[in-house]
């Protein structure tokens, strides 16, 4: 009773935080600390719902069904648990940031900004909740269209441009692909439950099981697989802390947490493994991994290029959960969480350095370490996390994600995540090198550099986030005991 | 303690409900006329519609209790005298036509006075009254002539209620005109066929042709008849590629008569359809599946995909909804042409909620288009920040007509989805998801430029009365209400289905 109440309320409070910011819209400051305490109530409610379930699997009742065994329904597990408090979480920082942000910049619109931004918020943590597929998908296609307003925030050609991308894309793949998958599911196997072990194995064979994958793969386009990605880049037009929190952590996470969670409790992992129907996404999502990658080396302009980043961080999750082994997966699900924090540290700090300095492009910020020490030290620690090096969180899920690959006996596979973490060395340290050692042409080396940080706002955030990857690396093994009940997954 | 006289008097009158249910509108028709007052008109005309939507409701109870009414009219039997039929189809449909007419009667309270000179109010009202009585009737009715008959005053009607837009665009006399030409070729069509049914059996009581084309009748005359009958009734319902009358006549008539013809009048044709296929020619299954199959399907796909194309390069709100109009019908024959219980399910539940979707959107288009005394794009530009309700409403109205899920357009096409996957038809499930790309592209374009356009003009500070904002936001909560509560709709839908599909299968 109590977990049922705390789960509605946690949902519920961001879409009061949606009314709340249209109510006190003529008082900035009183709707920015009320939206401060919403996000604050939220992540509480996660914590305590966390807490209070364990890392049991628990049904609620249906909030309503529309038609015989299509219900709207939560329930409670580790996986949707630990995505729920990483968005809830990350939202508190991104609220502040985006607070600095955007009064830093003097924004339009900053009430319609925020109060999306709460709706963008109940519906992941209605993905991270939801009991089916139909609950999700509702939850899925609302995150699409709260976040569009966020995505075309600026309303210039440009933008209205990239968020048009967005669109088209997320919503053809999950109208054509996604839901014909679920009606797919639903008319064979008669419910569309999340089940721990899947649900399809006795009705689905070797082939349309394959095909079934493609459908959810391809439908889930949040998800950034090859060639669904170019939405991602496109929606970089949105203002910074959108693309902190939603490109690094809420919308992309939500597409990887789907395909996780169809792959875990719809197929089943056994179910994959043994009819190896997601050998093709092996291959794909390693390609997808090298092919973004390169993009991602070839950009100068800095958002962009964690765009790419992003693309080609996601796909390690595909990839986690086509090896279909277990550790695989756990990887997978680790790597939700790690790869959360390093991007949003790395978004907020490119964020924090526009607000300063109004450069975009990397070529231009050389030198500019020395005047943003701090920022470009978070930016470094969050390098390192997506790299994966150790004493970063981000080591943790890379490990996972070997010994998966090792598992599946994938040695080719292994190779390519060395590669392509050689790559994350080169795009991502290259910029801190520039920041740090090179001068820009023209200022004397001695000359005494004035420290010109970005607001206080602006600059709190990715620190704590950069701090929060370096704790991650100690604390991953809860992390582990928490999710391994999903995965079967016995021995640390 | 009831008075006797009381309970004999609601006795009769619940006997005697399928009578009034068309009775009420077409007697306070010449009322109307006869007092010549336009408050006492609009009076009239809301509680005639009001009392319609109550009966209907009771009708529906009706027939959920007890199962197909059949009404004698004037205690003549049939096949002798005119006989009213009601079974699950027509009474889910007679509520939402009562629903939308009484909807409509209220709504045009507060915008009748910007649209309709206030000498010719009256007789609006009086054709409004007269085109709901015979949609009434056509649904309502046993009799393959009668429902002519109504048909036809319904038709008449209409293309008064279109002419009167001529007080804002001289082009809705064109609209009219052109609407009567193909109107009247579709009657005439539709009677002919009737003729030669007649010729062939000798009676008009569909039950009885029904029972009588099962015997050894020559095909061809069986054949002539249907294909007069579906041509004529397709006309009527706009099937492509016979809907070029529908754009103008949607797009230049008064607000009002608009939002009512758009949610019914296809609805009722498209009805008439579905009962002569399923009521009336089910015994010869081979001719209905070969009509259905390489026919209606194929032009019910083109219809969604080409119609929905036109929409997207209309530069005008109401001509875009208009064409949306025909695509979607198109989702409903695709529907019919599965001719499986789920397949006529999602047409009988397409046909509601399109009817309520298409509804709010027109009326929405209406207030917009009166505010600012044109509906172009370039128009209404920046109209988020000026009217925020009502383009939230039309954005509701949008989002059911792509199929988002949470509005009774997802529920139509979920099922319709279920039921091509249900005969093992990949091709088409992909081509309806596919054209729900269209409605996207054509639904998403006005809504950038509503939320994201320049807002130079402000438009006319023009009073819209308060009636008809109530009745958007009444259909904006029908249409999410019904996306996710389906116990009404799907109930009766399928039950509908089912009673239709159970006549087919027992001659199969």
């Amino acid at each position: 009773m109590v977990l049922i109440l705390l789960t509605y309320a946690a949902t519920l409070v961001p879409l009061l935080g949606f009314g709340l910011n249209y109510l006190f819209s003529p008082n900035p400051n009183l709707r920015d600390v009320s939206t401060l305490i919403v996000a604050c109530i939220t992540f509480s409610l996660v914590v305590l719902i966390t807490f209070y379930n364990g890392s049991n699997s628990t049904e609620l009742p249906a909030l309503f069904t529309v038609m015989d065994g299509l219900d709207i329904r939560f329930h409670l597990e580790p996986l949707g648990l630990v995505f729920a408090l990483i968005a809830s979480g990350l939202w508190i920082l991104t609220h502040i940031y985006g607070v600095g942000y955007m009064r830093a910049n003097s924004e339009k619109n900053q009430t319609r900004f925020f109060a999306f931004f709460c709706l963008a918020i109940f519906a992941t943590l209605g993905i991270a909740f939801s009991a089916n597929l139909f609950s999700l998908f509702i939850f899925y296609e609302m995150l699409t269209l709260s976040t569009f307003p966020l995505v075309a925030h600026k309303g210039t050609g440009d933008a209205i441009r990239g968020s048009r991308v967005y669109l088209g894309i997320l919503i053809s793949t999950s109208v054509v692909f996604f839901l014909s998958g679920i009606i797919w599911v639903f008319t064979t196997v008669g419910t569309l439950d999340f089940r721990l072990g899947g649900i399809i194995h006795s009705y689905f064979g070797d082939f349309s099981t394959v095909l079934l994958l493609m459908l959810f793969a391809f439908g889930v386009g949040k998800a950034a697989l090859f060639p669904f990605h170019s939405w991602l880049p496109s929606a970089m037009v949105a203002p910074t802390p959108v693309s902190a929190l939603l490109h690094a952590v809420a919308v992309v996470k939500a597409g990887v947490f789907s395909i996780l969670k169809i792959g875990v409790y719809i197929f089943g992992i056994d179910h994959l493994a043994s009819t190896e129907a997601s050998n093709w996404l092996i291959w794909l999502a390693a390609f997808t991994i090298l092919f973004a990658s390169i993009i991602a080396i070839s950009k100068d302009n800095l958002k962009a290029r964690l765009a790419y980043s992003t693309v080609s961080q996601l796909s390690y999750i595909i990839l986690g959960l086509a090896l279909a082994t277990a550790i695989g997966a756990l990887g997978a699900a680790l790597h939700i969480v790690m790869h959360a924090f390093g991007k949003i540290t790395l978004f907020m700090t490119a964020g924090s350095i526009y607000v300063a300095t109004k450069k975009v492009e990397i070529s231009d910020m050389v030198g500019l370490g020395r005047i943003m020490p701090l920022t470009f030290f978070a930016f470094f620690v969050g390098s390192l996390s997506i790299i994966g090096i150790p004493l970063l969180g981000g080591a943790w899920s890379k490990w996972y994600l070997l010994e998966g690959a090792v598992d599946a006996d994938l040695l080719l596979i292994i190779v390519v995540l060395l590669i392509s973490s050689l790559m994350n060395v080169y795009y991502l340290l290259s910029i801190v090198g520039r920041g740090f050692f090179l001068n820009s042409k023209g200022v004397d080396v001695k000359s005494k550099v004035v420290i010109k940080e970005a607001p206080i706002l602006c600059l709190i955030p990715p620190i704590v986030t950069a701090t929060g990857s370096v704790l991650l690396f100690f604390f991953a093994g809860r992390i582990i005991n928490y999710l391994s009940p999903v995965f079967n997954y016995t021995g640390v | 303690m009831a008075n006797p006289d009381v309970t004999f008097v609601a006795k009769s009158f619940m006997e005697h409900l399928p009578v009034y249910q068309v009775l009420i509108p077409f007697v306070s028709a010449p009322i109307c006329v006869l007092f010549g007052n336009r408050k006492f008109a609009w009076y009239l005309t809301f509680l005639a519609c009001f009392i319609s939507f109550i009966i209907s409701i009771l009708l529906l109870n009706q027939v959920a209790e007890f199962g197909t009414i059949s009404y004698a009219l004037g205690g003549w039997p049939p096949p002798i005298g005119i006989e009213y039929r009601i079974d699950f189809l027509n009474a889910f449909l007679l509520v939402l036509v009562s629903g939308m007419a009484l909807l409509t009667s209220v709504y045009l309270k507060g915008t009748i006075d910007l649209e309709v000179e206030k000498s010719n109010q009256t007789l609006f009202l009086t054709c409004l009254l007269l085109c709901v009585s015979g949609l009434l009737g056509v649904l309502i009715t046993g009799d393959a002539f009668n429902l002519f008959v109504f048909l036809e005053i319904s038709s008449l009607s209409t293309y008064v209620l279109v002419a009167q837009g001529a007080n804002k665009d001289r082009r809705a006399l064109t609209a009219a005109f052109d609407y009567l030409i193909m109107g009247t070729i579709g009657a005439t069509f539709f009677v002919i066929g009737l003729g030669f049914l007649y010729a062939a059996t000798g009676t008009l009581n569909m039950s009885d042709i029904a029972e009588r084309i099962q015997g050894d009748l020559p095909d061809r005359t069986i054949q002539v008849a249907f294909a007069f009958i579906l041509v004529g009734l397709g006309l009527k319902g706009a099937l492509f590629p016979l809907h070029t009358w529908l754009p103008k006549a949607y797009s230049f008539s008064p607000t009002p008569a608009a939002v009512f013809l758009a949610s019914t009048a296809t609805k009722v044709a498209i009805y008439a359809i579905v009962r002569f296929l399923f009521s009336v020619f089910f015994s010869h299954p081979t001719m209905l599946e070969t009509v259905l199959v390489n026919v209606v399907m194929p032009l019910g796909i083109l219809a969604m995909f080409v119609a929905g194309g036109i929409a997207f390069y209309q530069r005008d709100l109401k001509r875009m909804l208009a064409f949306s109009s025909v695509s979607q019908i198109g989702y409903i024959l695709v529907g019919l042409s599965f001719m499986s219980s789920k397949g006529l399910t999602a047409a009988i539940i397409h046909l509601f909620n399109h009817g309520i979707t298409k509804g709010l959107l027109f009326m929405c288009a209406g207030v917009i288009f009166l505010r600012y005394k044109a509906s172009f794009y370039k128009e209404i530009s920046g109209l988020g920040r000026i009217m925020p309700w009502t383009s939230a409403a039309f954005l509701i109205g949008g989002l059911s007509l792509i199929g988002i899920p949470g509005t009774a357009g997802f529920i139509s096409k979920w099922i319709l989805v279920q039921a091509a996957l249900e005969q093992g038809s990949w091709l088409i499930a992909l081509a309806i998801l596919l054209s729900s790309l269209i409605a996207v592209l054509y639904v998403w374009q006005v809504t950038e430029i509503m939320y994201f356009g320049d807002s130079s003009k402000k438009g006319s500070d023009i009073p819209i009365g308060s009636f008809s904002y109530f009745t958007i936001w009444v259909l904006a909560g029908a249409t999410i209400f019904f996306g996710l509560s389906t116990s009404f709709t799907l109930e009766y839908s399928s039950e509908a289905a089912r009673v239709l599909i159970n006549e087919f299968i027992l001659t199969d």
